[in-house]
């Protein structure tokens, strides 16, 4: 103990001999793993909170008919799921699942034009059918912390021919204003239509609708839809509100509406389907156990199987994208600032060397081996290593709770509205151990070679050097 | 036994492609428990003599035997060994480490050589009191005037107890006073410790001080002076 006191007393003395030389080399190890930790904070959170919203929208894992996610998404009369209630009863009640799931819900997927006839617009639109309370609980899910930015499901104890939908979709249908959605043109003054008109019966229906709520508020719309027989089926609905769904593309087509509604418009008075069943776990790292205990329910292996299951990762490609992206770019960050702290430690130790080389040659002379003389150098190279990484892992600690606590947002790329800023290195221990034993290796590395120079200087000539 | 017995060394620098001999069949035998000096002018092969016999360069032909033995056939790191067992070294700039303290630096060699710490203790402290300096125990280097210096040089090169002390123009960079009052520490460390010292110099205190004298020039030695008879010597 008292050797090692004694050696490290020694390595800070001679660090300390050309002070703003190893301060010099000290601050650029601690802003690149400062850079490097808050880069990768700041990805981790991005990374948490795509996946959190992603978990929020499509729950961790859904049943599907076989091929739906790749073919069957405009096609709910060929794509649905016939049997969902019992199945739906069966995933909750079996005893391996319950306890990992906060919600399974049924979902369905379809395709129509939303119109404001009044104003003379419509709209495609693609529209989800959702029991509006099991969404509502969905959109808690915040394994992460303060990772949700989900805003609570306006379909909420709203009656059944409720709709929320996009505020781009409001915009297009010109109810913008009527809905508050800002920023809002009032509606110009519409062309004459140039095309050809919508056809008889498909007006008809329209009317029909129309004249079925003649008292219908201004933010009443009509849902064009094609049912599983092919003929088309309109249903009147009032918008409860219009709501930012983050992506522009998304926010432009979106529209939410109560399962029942939806069920009425594709299926009429036949039996309801579903297009999937949604699955949220309470945690993410049980996706794997609870997707093969669904597997083995319902027998998806099997060739001849008609279901499939999902996971959210399958459901949104952009998400995976996103983390091979940010793991590329913090791999080049941390490569460069990698160089930079060899070459900054490797100087420093160069230059200690040719300082020190009559030192050496007393050293060599009184009896000290060529292993003695390298470690001596890789130690202080590994000293300054280790204090970088201390004092960049603190400065990075202490960034990331200012910049937590700074209020300072960013529009991620794609979104029309504003997210928190956020960098998660609290908690992510894993790298920030990480980065710094990197920082410690290379740094020890970078001073390698110059140690093995000095301990393989002749002994006579070091002696000599002035 | 002689502590160093040389037999036909040679040694060749080569200075921009031209050869240059720094010793040219030299053979010596250095006397147990003596203070030799090697004296001859500037270029003559002194420091070359000293460093081959300190274990430091190699001859490029030649037989070496340091404190009964053949160093030449050592690796590196056995030699090294050997240089912390059984050599002491005292340098013209003191060449003490700057980052150590005094007691530190005599300290140092012990440390290499794996004595135990109390022991240790009571060398390094019995060494400062013998050089005059235990009140300067912990000062550094830089805290020190150059006899203090030369003098914890003397104290380190003599902490393993070695069988032959080396020294470089020791007195080289001290005042005539100083020089001298460091001759006569060396002189009575030999005395006591029944070391074998050789020095090169060119200063006439220290020549005047040997038991024996080897003039050396051009890389030959010209002659071997014994002012002093063995029973001298051991008496």
């Amino acid at each position: 103990m008292n050797t090692l006191s004694l050696a490290l007393r020694n390595l800070l003395r001679n660090l300390l001999r050309n002070r703003r030389r190893s301060l010099a080399t000290l601050l650029a190890m601690v802003i690149g793993l400062c850079a490097i930790l808050l880069f990768g904070g700041y990805a981790g959170s991005t990374i948490y909170a795509m996946q959190t919203g992603y978990v929020q929208l499509h729950g961790h894992l859904q049943i599907q008919r076989k091929d739906y996610f790749l073919y069957g998404s405009g096609n709910p009369a060929d794509y649905a799921i016939a049997d969902y209630v019992p199945m739906l009863g069966q995933v909750r009640s079996d005893p391996v699942l319950a306890p990992l799931l906060t919600v399974a819900t049924p979902k369905l997927q379809l395709g129509g034009i939303a119109g404001n006839f009044a104003a003379g617009v419509s709209t495609n639109v693609f529209s989800s059918g959702v029991v509006a309370p099991e969404q509502a609980q969905l959109r808690e899910w915040d394994d992460y912390g303060n990772m949700s930015y989900a805003p609570p499901i306006a379909l909420l104890n709203t009656p059944a021919n409720s709709i929320v939908i996009g505020t781009g979709v409001a915009r297009k249908l010109q109810l913008c204003q009527a809905l508050g959605v800002r920023p809002c043109q009032p509606p110009g003054k519409p062309s004459a239509a140039s095309g050809v008109s919508a056809p008889d019966d498909i007006l008809a229906l329209s009317a029909q609708e129309t004249q079925a709520a003649p008292n219908a508020p201004q933010t009443h719309i009509e849902m064009l839809a094609a049912t599983v027989h092919g003929a088309p089926n309109v249903v009147g609905l009032n918008v409860v509100k219009a709501e930012n769904f983050g992506f522009k593309e998304f926010d432009d087509s979106y529209t939410i509406m109560h399962l029942t509604q939806a069920q009425r418009l594709v299926y009429g008075a036949g039996a309801p389907q579903v297009t999937a069943i949604q699955i949220q776990l309470q945690h993410t790292a049980q996706m794997s156990e609870a997707k093969a205990r669904l597997e083995q329910m319902l027998e998806t292996g099997k060739p001849d199987s008609p279901l499939e299951i999902v996971d959210y990762e399958t459901l949104a490609p952009i998400y995976g994208q996103t983390i091979e992206f940010f793991q590329s770019v913090f791999g080049f960050i941390a490569t460069l600032i990698g160089v930079i702290v060899l070459f900054t430690v490797g100087n420093t130790m160069s230059m200690a060397v040719v300082e020190r080389t009559p030192e050496i040659g007393t050293l060599r002379a009184i009896g000290l081996r060529q292993g003695g003389i390298r470690r001596l150098f890789v130690c202080e190279g590994l000293v300054l290593g280790v204090a970088g990484a201390v004092l960049g892992s603190v400065l990075a600690l202490l960034l990331a709770t200012l910049i937590n606590h700074s209020g300072l947002t960013w529009t991620p790329p794609g979104y029309v509205y504003a997210y928190p800023l956020k960098v998660r290195v609290w908690g992510a221990w894993a790298m920030v151990a990480g980065s710094a034993a990197g920082l410690v290796m290379v740094a020890g590395l970078s001073a390698w070679w110059p140690a093995r120079r000095a301990a393989r200087l002749l002994i006579v000539d070091a002696l000599r050097h002035t | 036994m002689h502590p160093v017995i040389l037999k036909n060394v040679c040694k060749t620098y080569l200075l921009d492609s031209i050869k240059v001999p720094a010793l040219s069949e030299v053979s010596l035998e250095i006397r147990a428990n003596c203070f030799t000096v090697i004296s001859g002018p500037s270029g003559s092969g002194k420091t070359t003599l000293l460093n081959v016999m300190g274990c430091i360069d190699r001859p490029d032909q030649g037989e070496v035997i340091v404190a009964g033995q053949n160093v030449l056939a050592l690796p590196d790191d056995a030699l090294s060994d050997f240089r912390a067992s059984h050599l002491g070294f005292i340098f013209q700039n003191f060449n003490l480490l700057q980052v150590l303290t005094a007691y530190e630096n005599i300290e140092y060699p012990l440390r290499l050589g794996n004595m135990p710490a109390a022991q240790r203790r009571e060398r390094v402290r019995s060494l400062l009191d013998a050089v005059g300096l235990s009140d300067k125990a912990q000062n550094l280097p830089g805290q020190l005037s150059g006899g203090q210096r030369q003098r914890v040089a003397i104290a380190r090169a003599l902490a393993p107890a070695p069988a032959l002390v080396l020294a470089d123009e020791p007195t080289a960079n001290l005042d005539s006073h100083t020089g001298a009052a460091i001759i006569a520490l060396m002189r009575q460390m030999q005395r006591e410790h029944h070391v074998s010292f050789v020095f090169s110099s060119h200063d006439p205190q220290v020549q005047a001080a040997a038991d024996d004298t080897v003039v050396i020039r051009d890389g030959c030695i010209t002659s071997i002076e014994r002012h002093t008879e063995v029973a001298e010597v051991l008496a």
